[in-house]
């Protein structure tokens, strides 16, 4: 038997750490809502729920171009690594063929090789391309490495769906891409979501890459539009700086809040499948 | 995610296989893995091997490559700035794995222990950290550690003023400042997947414990902790990577300083290529960095008990 006292302490170890995850967000969420002239130090709640120092930020920190660079690669990786996922995935996950397991370890380790591993070369790779600059130096490689977690994800998938609903579709006469587009897709189209999330989510917050693909370009993303107006601007006036972070991490939450369950299930589950 | 916990999954589809009907489609199979194979071994794979290739070379980026053998690796091993590096990230897997999992096994054994509710707004609230861009992070922490900021308007409040510091730029607090960062990052994604592992435990084996009269710790280490030890090595492999291949962070608060304190391998690996143009020693680096990642995965995988509880 648990004593209430205990139980007591358990609920408020829990918010002490609860508190510690989130605080350092409030505070610069509230640091966000204020001006320079209010010389904020410390917490502070906001004073006010003036937009302004967001539209400042957003003009002197150019995030229209650096929000929708972001969207622009986060939205090609994730469709195109889908895609391509869903496609290995079915192939490895519910077919037998000759060398498949080989291919599937090929794959699968890429999930353990950093960007640092790869961005030399493709930075060289791409000028010699004449793509300098371009946002192909960062969807390509991203959807490259996303293809790794998607297909080790997307075959586990396929692992559970029922054998006897694709035999009974065989029987049927049906070919490989139709019992894929007919049958199962409508089974594995919630795990799918959660691979778009994830992909979706590492891409949006990704920074190295776009650090060293996009230098001396007028292309930019939302984290490597940030960390060049925080050196900046940091200094100078802080709460911009805040109201800047704000922005940038925005679409992600709202996404995290809207799909958490796909966030949480998908980061679980990649981690852990078997 | 980790070797082994492929390898699981390797099993289990090795065991479906044996059950399976001959003839079946195969040839069409190499048509839908093509496109994804093609794009990863171009943009991954293939440029990974470059990168080991590069490291034998001394290369500007402009003028011609000059093959120079082991050289780089020669450097990386006597320069005593590239070791300080990869010891500060030692150091960091402290603050990143040691430190983050230390809280996630309190945590658990008291959520084991005495049942609380509410665990979907905790479990909410605990993983939001790993959603924020690690830009983002950095710049919140930068503002933490500010000496305007919240830590030392705190400690000035409660009469510990003499303690306030500029942490960021100080010798000695640099790299837990920024360790620190990773503790916060990681902590509520390690408690999640323990919490996950906690729940795969049979209630028979605690209500066994508890018969047998075992108390708060005797339960923690003899029904607990056996129950969680793969997500407990998912956990170590997990924070470990991200402790090791620290960039954003370290780029968006110290920049390696004050006086390179805060230099990591990915960090100088950056610096030579792309600042001071030593790209065959930076691919030595990052050639380096990821040979102990894959091996930090491949030793811990080692330990994996297969047999679920």
């Amino acid at each position: 038997m648990t004593s209430r006292l205990d139980r007591y302490t358990t609920y408020v170890v829990l918010a002490g750490f609860s508190v510690m995850a989130i605080y350092p967000l409030l505070s610069i969420l509230f640091l966000a809502f204020h001006r320079k002239t209010d010389n904020v130090t410390g917490f502070s709640l906001p004073t006010t729920l003036s937009l302004r120092t967001f539209v400042d930020a957003w003009n002197e920190g150019g995030f229209a171009n650096g929000m929708w660079g972001s969207f622009l690669v986060a939205a090609s990786v994730t469709v195109v690594s889908a895609v391509l996922s869903l496609l290995t995935g079915y192939a490895f996950g519910t077919m037998r063929f000759r060398g498949s397991s080989l291919f599937f370890n090929l794959i699968v380790l890429g999930i353990i090789f950093p960007y640092e591993a790869t961005v030399i070369p493709l930075y060289y790779d791409f000028q010699s391309l004449n793509l300098s600059g371009t946002y192909w130096t960062l969807i390509l490689p991203q959807i490259g490495q996303s293809i790794a977690l998607g297909t080790f994800w997307m075959r586990a998938v396929f692992l559970t769906t029922p054998r006897g609903l694709v035999e009974a579709a065989r029987i049927d006469g049906a070919g490989s891409f139709r019992i894929l587009r007919s049958v199962l897709f409508p089974q594995v189209r919630p795990a799918l979501l959660t691979l778009c999330v994830l992909v979706f989510m590492y891409t949006w917050n990704e920074f190295l890459l776009a650090l060293v693909m996009l230098q001396g370009s007028n292309n930019t993303t939302a984290p490597l539009g940030l960390s060049y107006f925080a050196g900046v601007t940091r200094s100078g006036d802080p709460t911009k700086v805040a109201a800047a972070a704000t922005i940038v991490a925005l679409p992600v939450v709202v996404v995290y809040l809207v799909l958490k369950r796909h966030f949480i299930r998908g980061v679980l589950a990649g981690a852990l499948k078997g | 995610v980790s070797e082994a916990s492929r390898e699981a999954v390797e099993k289990s589809a090795a065991r479906r296989l044996t059950g399976r009907a001959p003839g079946e489609p195969r040839r069409v199979a190499y048509l839908y893995i093509l496109p994804g194979l093609l794009a990863y071994l171009g943009f991954t794979l293939f440029p990974v091997l470059q990168t080991v290739r590069l490291s034998f070379y001394d290369w500007d980026g402009i003028t011609a490559k000059a093959w120079n053998g082991l050289a780089n690796y020669r450097e990386l091993i006597h320069s005593v700035e590239i070791r300080a590096a990869f010891g500060h990230s030692v150091e960091l897997i402290l603050f990143y794995a040691v430190f983050s999992i230390a809280i996630g096994l309190l945590l658990t054994a008291l959520m084991t222990h005495f049942r609380v509710r509410g665990l979907t707004f905790f479990r909410t609230v605990l993983f939001l950290p790993q959603t924020i861009a690690t830009v983002v992070v950095a710049q919140a922490f930068t503002w933490i550690y500010d000496p305007s900021g919240p830590l030392d308007s705190f400690l000035r409040a409660i009469g510990l003023g003499s303690f306030a510091k500029v942490w960021l730029g100080d010798f000695t607090w640099a790299l837990p400042a920024v360790g620190l960062i990773g503790t916060w990052i990681s902590f509520g994604l390690v408690l999640i997947l323990l919490l996950a592992g906690a729940q795969r435990i049979p209630p028979e084996l605690y209500e066994a414990a508890r018969v047998d009269g075992a108390g708060f710790f005797r339960e923690f280490f003899a029904v607990t902790l056996p129950g969680i030890r793969n997500e407990l090595l998912v956990a170590l492999t997990l924070t470990t990577i991200t402790a090791l291949r620290n960039f954003d962070i370290v780029y968006n608060t110290t920049s390696g300083g004050p006086a390179g304190r805060t230099e990591v391998p990915s960090w100088v690996m950056f610096h030579n290529a792309f600042e001071v143009h030593r790209v065959g020693l930076a691919a030595a680096i990052a050639t380096v960095l990821t040979v102990v990642i894959s091996l930090v995965a491949l030793v811990i995988s080692r330990f994996y008990t297969n047999a679920r509880v």
